[in-house]
């Protein structure tokens, strides 16, 4: 009987994996020159990791895998991890809470239930946390790490939107959108003309604010346009708007082009100052941004914080795996020569100069039939054994060569 | 082509009845002392009808086992807010069953508001037959720190000592004030539902099954969608009624009562209010420093475990079901005390070509049946029955009571504790194995056991019961 997997699950074959891994690698060796260690949490968590931080949304914890493990008779319930920031939060504050700078990352996978099925409840994530960097420079460091990743994987381009969750906060306060559905409702005024028409607030407040849903600046001087207009009513975010500046200002003395947007981030609410967003042909390869208040918030002391995460399933269709080693596939003529030692010998020869070589074992076809460049048959054995070749590319062809002539035909080429 | 209805039992059950009666349906055997769970109609010749426990019917329906069914919005809700299934159609609201769901208090308790509960330092443990709407409700409100505790029932005899909070469904306010719980907030107003499975909305002819109660008197709707509204009490609170270091006994309610009654009666342990009138779910036990509460004997093990209860007097099977799910759970049981005795079988329909469990794994083996549904009360009995015996694959049903009426329509396995057998046989229903035997048993939480400040008198009472077991 053939057993399903499960669904939502998602299985990554070897040519996926090759993507995988190199986007891993490329990761890992840019996070390492940047001063970066690698850190890992564990799948499980407590749930109450995740509701006592009161930074995701109630529509995302009711997403999470939880469950009560074999000693949960107490009723404390686990989830499988759902996110990476608030257990590296917990890692730093449990583990190095006395570092007045942690530079972290890791490569790890989270979970969230989606109803269809059709995509996968698994995500993987390459995060970053710097944890004790301020603005700017913490936050423009974090943009310039993910921007370099993905050029070294070779996404262009790579558009870079900007926006500042401590302004949209004060923007809900200052229009009275308090309490617990403060954000979805600011979303929808910032979405939907309807919602925005039936505001009652000043003619200058919704002009202000339609302004805010229809512009997409591109340089500091928007945001200096936008403070110049600030209603009244709206005072109390002139502050993240001059934080904003000053990380923009950065921005642009670096050339670096981006676009800034005030659509409310879904579901991650720790974000407090500037939020940023890496798209490739209108995929969302990432996000990240500043969330200074959630280390207090797992225990530990008020120490600024920012990090970003890369999606895998998002990244890994767009990145190209420089060509690896050629591949020779091995096969041999007769019975006897299937098993001889010759054909071993053969095999360990061709390897040692770097090949990848992989023996038919009786069955004329190799894993991956697409990669093979050469196909080498051992045609006799003895003293000398003598060898066929076939280049699968060109499909030239060498017969009765010895091993040494093999060789030093290959490297020729 | 057959259609098929589900009814509910219990609360709603002669309300349905009534409601069914005047849309012409004319069932024989649906009424609230008719022990039937399959009733048929006179108008509806071809309808196959199954009474279920209404916890049970919105998931008939989602898995496309009903194609219509009347059932508490509350129980639709319960399913439909952990797992969004858009398999269950909303018909109508039939305007009959009201009730309202409640988040509640202690009159003793400290927390006296919404707001309270928000502000609360630590764990805020809540009490539930509702465990998903009173997750839904610890998120919406987003709570800091909140244990869920799921209990077959008994919801109010938990707060304020063992639980923080209940969420329970009453049809007034009074009703709760009356059992000196004051609710904080309605979380849902509850009316009977008609429901129907998309499906067969959508790919078969029911409109003969529909016309029946689109013809009744229109009802105003009740509000169907889960709304947190805070309810302004002047309540007067006073302080707990329980201290530290008491030794908390918890005395099982339902058929068990009777039984443990005489038990503590023969044993020289006295009690108040535990048979007699009126009816509280806090008994006096006349010992000193020993406190006790009325709880469902199947929450029990898992009460001791936590720590809630230090002694219960419970079922074997209820514990062992416990530990099935949390081997290392701190609770042990201490005496069999002989009364209550079952037998937990694997029963079958009596059509089923099996025997043994040997023989229903050679059915699988054999694909003549694509996997095994296996209900049960006892969920994790089942879950290891069927893993010991690589019956695969298979699929346990959790049920919550009548489930010999489960076979053979909606499952192929039944795991059912019994005396004499009559009543599966009366189902139709073969034993192929017993499984273990299960007499009523006194439990202990094993840390409390060794606490220097209960030991003393746990033991005492431990003694006493020892004394009464070799007095019968």
């Amino acid at each position: 009987m053939k057993i399903p997997r499960c669904k939502g699950a998602k299985d990554l074959t070897s040519q996926e994996m090759n993507r995988f891994r190199h986007t891993e690698n490329v990761f890992r060796s840019c996070c390492s020159s940047w001063g970066y260690g690698e850190i890992r949490t564990p799948t499980l968590e407590y749930l109450h990791l995740f509701t006592s931080a009161g930074t995701l949304s109630p529509e995302m914890l009711g997403r999470v895998y939880s469950f009560l493990d074999w000693d949960g008779w107490s009723g404390e319930r686990v989830v499988l991890r759902p996110d990476g920031t608030i257990p590296a939060a917990r890692l730093y504050v449990e583990n190095i809470p006395d570092k007045p700078l942690a530079r972290l990352y890791y490569v790890e996978n989270m979970f969230s239930f989606e109803g269809t099925g059709e995509q996968s409840r698994e995500r993987w994530q390459c995060g970053v946390e710097l944890i004790g960097g301020a603005e700017p420079d913490g936050d423009a460091e974090l943009i310039m790490l993910a921007l370099e990743i993905m050029g070294k994987l070779g996404i262009s381009p790579v558009n870079l939107e900007l926006s500042h969750m401590g302004f949209l906060k004060a923007l809900a306060h200052d229009l009275g959108l308090g309490g617990e559905e403060s954000f979805q409702n600011l979303k929808q005024i910032l979405t939907n003309d309807t919602a925005l028409d039936t505001l009652k607030k000043p003619q200058e407040v919704k002009r202000f604010l339609k302004m805010l849903s229809d512009l997409k600046g591109k340089k500091a001087g928007f945001l200096d346009n936008l403070k110049g207009m600030l209603p009244e009513d709206l005072s109390a975010t002139k502050p993240y708007l001059d934080n904003m500046v000053r990380i923009t200002g950065l921005l642009d003395s670096i050339e670096q082009e981006y676009w800034i947007g005030f659509t409310p981030a879904e579901s991650f609410e720790y974000y407090t100052g500037m939020v940023f967003r890496f798209y490739s042909s209108g995929r969302l390869l990432g996000q990240g941004g500043r969330y200074d208040e959630l280390i207090p918030l797992v225990g530990g002391k008020d120490i600024p914080a920012s990090g970003f995460a890369l999606s895998m399933d998002n990244i890994t269709p767009l990145v190209k795996v420089p060509e690896k080693a050629k591949r020779i596939l091995l096969t041999a003529e007769s019975p006897e020569a299937e098993g001889s030692q010759d054909i071993f010998q053969v095999a360990a020869q061709l390897r040692r100069q770097g090949y990848i070589l992989e023996m038919d074992m009786g069955t004329g076809s190799s894993s991956a039939p697409l990669e093979d460049r050469w196909l080498v048959t051992l045609k006799e054995t003895g003293e000398t054994p003598l060898l066929q070749l076939v280049d699968k590319k060109t499909g030239a062809e060498r017969k009765d060569i010895t091993p040494d002539e093999l060789l030093s035909h290959l490297s020729s080429l | 082509m057959s259609l098929k209805l589900a009814l509910p039992k219990g609360d709603l059950q002669s309300q349905t009845a009534a409601f069914l009666d005047k849309a012409g349906f004319a069932y024989e055997h649906y009424h609230e002392s008719s022990r039937s769970y399959r009733p048929k109609s006179e108008t509806f010749p071809g309808l196959f009808t199954k009474v279920f426990h209404e916890k049970d019917i919105a998931i008939q329906v989602a898995v496309g086992n009903y194609d219509v069914a009347i059932c508490g919005l509350d129980w639709i809700k319960e399913l439909l807010t952990k797992y969004q299934s858009d398999a269950v159609v909303k018909v109508r609201d039939l305007g009959y069953g009201q009730r309202d769901l409640y988040l509640v208090t202690s009159r003793f308790s400290d927390l006296h508001s919404v707001e309270d509960v928000k502000a609360r330092e630590g764990v805020v443990r809540i009490v539930t037959e509702y465990p998903n709407l009173a997750e839904a409700f610890a998120l919406k409100r987003r709570l800091r720190n909140f244990r869920i505790m799921p209990v077959w029932g008994a919801t109010d005899a938990y707060p304020p000592e063992h639980a923080d909070l209940s969420l329970v469904a009453a049809g007034s306010d009074e009703e709760l004030r009356s059992k000196d719980l004051i609710p904080i907030a309605r979380i849902l107003s509850s009316n009977a539902w008609l429901i129907a499975n998309k499906n067969s909305m959508e790919q078969k002819d029911i409109s003969s099954l529909l016309t029946p109660f689109c013809g009744t008197e229109p009802v105003p709707a009740a509000e169907d969608e889960i709304s947190v509204s805070s309810i302004n009490t002047e309540e007067k609170f006073e302080s707990s009624l329980f201290s530290d270091g008491t030794v908390a006994l918890a005395l099982a309610d339902g058929h068990q009562q009777s039984h443990t009654s005489k038990f503590l009666k023969n044993a020289g342990i006295k009690t108040k209010g535990y048979r007699d009138p009126p009816p509280t779910r806090r008994p006096i036990v006349e010992m000193d420093g020993v406190s006790a509460k009325i709880i469902r004997p199947q929450d029990m093990p898992m009460q001791v475990a936590n720590g809630n209860f230090d002694l219960a007097i419970t079922g074997r099977d209820w514990l062992r079901n416990q530990l099935h799910q949390f081997p290392s759970s701190p609770v042990e049981g201490i005496i069999d005390l002989g009364f209550g005795w079952v037998r937990i079988v694997v029963a079958v329909h009596n059509d089923m070509p099996v025997e043994t469990t040997a023989d229903l794994k050679k059915l699988l083996e054999t694909d003549k049946i694509p996997g095994l549904r296996i209900a049960a009360e006892y969920t994790n009995i089942a879950d290891k029955y069927a893993r010991d015996n690589h019956l695969s694959p298979y699929k346990v049903i959790p049920t919550w009571g009548a489930s010999e009426a489960f076979l053979p329509e909606d499952a192929d396995v039944l795991i059912e504790n019994t005396e004499t057998g009559r009543t599966l046989a009366k189902n139709n229903l073969k034993i192929i194995e017993t499984l273990f035997e299960s007499t009523g048993c006194l439990i202990a939480n094993s840390t409390s056991l060794t606490d220097p400040n209960k030991s003393g008198r746990m033991n005492t009472l431990i003694d006493k019961i020892k004394q009464g077991m070799s007095s019968e």
